[in-house]
């Protein structure tokens, strides 16, 4: 009887899941961040992923097919850097996990263990247009844990989970301060803790891969997550708004040669060249963060300023520990695109430009065949005020169909 | 009650500054521009005609005569509307009461205010003209707040409305809901908050009553705290109060009902819930709501919403729009209008309220808000729609002088940003390169 039952829920549960993996969108300007756009375009998508893209003329949609229609479509857009899911939108201790603040240095920290899939935050960003998420420790300590990108849908972190450490996350900066005497209390403290953290991690790695079999030292998590650094499996996340910050996390990066991603960076323009000659990317602040502090040079022309110096950026929303507790992606890039960003490009800085820092372009970032179904519809220009975000499909399931 | 000898210098300065302004000036006329008066319908191809700080003329180009001696402004392809007043700010550097009390109707903030904050020059850049710039929300009643003109000012005696005697105009700040509520002395719970409040005003309404009974000489002391209290109970005063969650919203309008208070509802997080209650009172001036990008942040904003413009539209209340700046960037603060349309407000309320709407929250009607003849020529030119996104401010100004100008380097640095941008201003770049003095 009870396997009856059993059975009967599971039916039911099926026949509620993905209703549509078989979606097809039509769009009178169908943005495909790879290439032009396309006027009067089709994407289909078939069990979650893209089977086709291109003008209505060439594209057959596939009989019985659910078909949604746009005036204008974008790529589902790629969240660079965010705390929302580890920190809530009630700003109340119980939701807000994107800072540990027992000890300065605790790599050891992964947002994998600390994701709520059903905070409001999530819901919020993805009714505007956010299908992939980069997000974990925030700023604030010298090395505050591992980062996770997550698709924001799902119950639960297994559901929504893409890549379970993405980045370890790191500040550099008066952010990083401790205080109440505890180190570091300076930016030269900082880089001495940092440089003998990853020399002792780079002893850890040596032991353990000349120790004989059996004889490895024990187990130490604090160290193997440096020394996923080390070893360029994740790349050291560095959130830097001062050039003098920016510059020492480059020094470090090339001194014990592990990739390093500039975060933040609000004086960014100020040294293009070095950041140039470092071939380093930037995960670029929202342009809307309050220019204060540690912040107070920046413009809101920095990306068309990092695309005229040949420099990888993109855009984030970043953290924020007030009000609004999280921006939106892409409100910022419509700032960017008023700003000096060719429209393409701001797009491109939220959706493809972001997938390939985080090393995800291989799923998501474009409408292209063999991707990820994940794709948003407007009922105008994506950037302008006044425009609603009318749909968004995550893997072919329509996720949201409000007007937001 | 007899007026301090710093409000006679007021006077004294200010009457020094506005013939300054107007000794120099012969009408200027602003040629070709799309013109959004507020007042009446847009005008396709306009002139906006000015001389000695006011507006003197505005029209249709085809149908207007200028005087002989008027400086042409070709502005054609521009869109011309009323400066921007900002019903809440925070600019300025301003600081408000301190933890001492609750409730402390006896500060003034205008006497803290920077002139030289590079806010100020932001605001500018965002197309502000006037700003209500308050003390925070962390008290009952956090003191007096004070109308700016944002002129290119020296000190703080530049940018201040005087009313009639010289005293620079403002509102009360006031604030429910959590943010004022913390430890002793200060209320620890709702009804208490509300209970402090009453205690105060009924004070207030026996030292006012005293004060029109006594015969001459036999006066109370003078007690500032009074004196704030008894000018907002004679409706001097507008109360600006700070309020989210509904039932808040509902606390400040049965007090302001209990004492005759005028109040402005600021943030009206929960307006959405309540908007039949707020359009129905006879207290509330107006509401200055926040165009935010995501609830939260707070346990009670959790529920804001950009629908709320509509909602009070709908219900037939008057709406206005704040940056609280640094909450908001006063450079983004046409974004607010956009915002509220895209949450269903009309075009014309979403934009009356950015001007007019804000202007008669401040008691300013007479004077701004509106492109009209005998109003202050306060204007923005802007090169596309105020709605749309990739539209900047080009030039603003105030009472007939420029104030911000976006092919100016410096003016430029303070819109965008960049090194040096939130520096104090070093020098007043308009008046300084006006007069020729390098």
């Amino acid at each position: 009887m009870r396997y009856r039952i059993l059975i009967l829920l599971s039916v039911l549960g099926l026949a509620l899941l993905p209703l549509h993996a078989q979606v097809a969108v039509k769009a009178e300007t169908l943005h495909t961040a790879a290439g032009e756009a396309i006027s009067d375009g089709v994407v289909v998508i078939e069990d979650g992923k893209i089977t086709a893209v291109g003008p209505a003329s060439q594209v057959q949609i596939p009989s019985g097919m659910q078909v949604l229609e746009a005036k204008v479509v974008t790529p589902g857009l790629v969240d660079a850097h965010s705390v929302v899911g580890l920190a809530g939108y009630l700003n109340q201790d119980h939701d807000q996990d994107q800072v540990e603040e027992s000890s300065a240095i605790q790599p050891e920290l992964r947002a994998m263990d600390a994701y709520n899939a059903r905070e409001t935050l999530v819901e919020w960003v993805r009714r505007h247009g956010v299908t992939t998420l980069h997000t974990g420790h925030g700023p604030g300590q010298l090395i505050s844990g591992q980062t996770i990108i997550v698709k924001t849908v799902g119950e639960t972190v297994n559901d929504a989970v893409m890549v379970p450490g993405a980045m370890l996350a790191a500040t550099l900066g008066d952010s990083a301060k401790a205080s109440g005497g505890r180190s570091p209390g300076t930016r030269s403290k900082m880089m001495a803790m940092l440089r003998s953290e990853f020399i002792k991690a780079q002893d850890y790695l040596d032991k353990m891969e000349n120790a004989e079999e059996g004889k490895e030292p024990a187990r130490d998590l604090h160290k193997e997550a440096l020394g996923r650094v080390l070893s360029g499996e994740m790349p050291l996340l560095v959130t830097a708004h001062r050039s003098r910050d920016i510059l020492a996390a480059i020094r470090l990066a090339e001194e014990f040669g592990f990739n390093l991603v500039l975060d933040g960076a609000a004086e960014a323009h100020l040294i293009t060249d070095e950041i140039k000659a470092a071939d380093v990317p930037v995960i670029l602040h929202a342009p809307g963060m309050r220019h204060f502090g540690e912040a107070e040079n920046a413009t809101f022309e920095a990306g068309p300023r990092l695309k005229e110096a040949g420099i990888a950026f993109c855009y984030q929303t970043g953290f924020e520990g007030y009000v609004p507790k999280t921006r939106v992606l892409l409100f910022e890039a419509g700032w960017a695109a008023a700003n000096g960003l060719e429209r393409e490009d701001a797009l491109s800085a939220v959706t493809i430009d972001a997938a390939r820092i985080l090393g995800i372009d291989d799923r998501v970032g474009s409408l292209e065949e063999g991707k990820d179904g994940d794709v948003v519809l407007y009922d105008g220009d994506p950037f302008e005020y006044t425009t609603h975000v009318t749909g968004v499909i995550i893997e072919g399931q329509v996720v949201s169909e409000e007007e937001n | 009650m007899s007026k301090s000898p710093i409000l006679a210098f007021f006077a004294l300065s200010l009457a020094l500054f506005a013939v300054g302004l107007s000794a120099q000036d012969a009408p200027k006329a602003f040629v070709g521009a799309r013109i959004i008066p507020i007042q009446g319908p847009e005008i396709e191809n306009g002139i906006l005609l000015i001389e000695d700080g006011r507006i003197t003329a505005v029209g249709a180009s085809a149908s207007m005569t200028l005087p002989a001696d008027t400086e042409q402004i070709d502005v054609s392809g521009m869109v011309i509307m009323p400066g921007l007043v900002d019903s809440h700010s925070h600019i300025g550097q301003m600081e408000g009461g301190d933890r001492s009390a609750p409730i402390q109707p006896d500060i003034r903030v205008w006497e803290t205010v920077n002139a030289r904050d590079a806010r100020i020059q932001k605001a500018q850049a965002g197309g502000i003209t006037v700003a209500n710039v308050m003390p925070g929300s962390g008290h009952l009643m956090s003191g007096q707040t004070v109308y700016l003109k944002l002129r290119d000012g020296r000190t703080v005696y530049d940018l201040i409305i005087p009313w009639d005697d010289g005293s620079p105009m403002g509102g009360m700040k006031m604030a429910n809901g959590t943010n004022s509520r913390r430890s002793p002395p200060f209320p620890g719970t709702r009804a208490k908050s509300a209970a402090l409040v009453r205690e105060q005003f009924l004070k207030a309404q026996e030292y006012q009553s005293k004060l029109e009974s006594a015969e001459e000489g036999q006066e109370p002391p003078r007690d500032l705290r009074m004196e704030g209290l008894v000018e907002v109970l004679e409706g001097k005063r507008i109360v600006h109060h700070h309020t989210h969650r509904h039932d808040d919203i509902l606390t400040v309008l049965r007090l302001a009902e209990e004492f005759g208070l005028r109040v402005v509802l600021h943030h009206v997080s929960d307006a959405w819930a309540v908007a039949e209650e707020i359009a129905a009172s006879d207290e509330v001036v107006g509401n200055s709501i926040i165009m935010i990008e995501a609830p939260g942040g707070k346990i009670e904003a959790k529920d804001v919403t950009i629908e709320n413009g509509r909602a009070l539209e709908e219900a037939g209340a008057l709406v206005g729009f704040h940056t609280d700046d640094g909450i908001t960037d006063s450079r983004l603060f046409l974004r607010s209008a956009g915002w509220a349309v895209r949450g269903g407000m009309s075009r014309e309320k979403a934009l009356f309220g950015l001007t007019m709407g804000n202007a008669i929250l401040l008691d300013l009607q007479d004077r701004i808000g509106t492109l009209e003849p005998g109003k202050d020529a306060d204007f923005i030119i802007l090169d596309g729609d105020p709605l749309s996104v990739y539209t900047h401010v080009r030039q603003t100004w105030v009472d007939g002088e420029k104030v911000f100008d976006r092919d100016e380097p410096q003016d430029r640095l303070y819109a965008v940003g960049g090194y040096g941008a939130s520096h104090d201003q070093a020098l007043e770049v308009h008046q300084l390169s006006e007069e020729g003095d390098y």
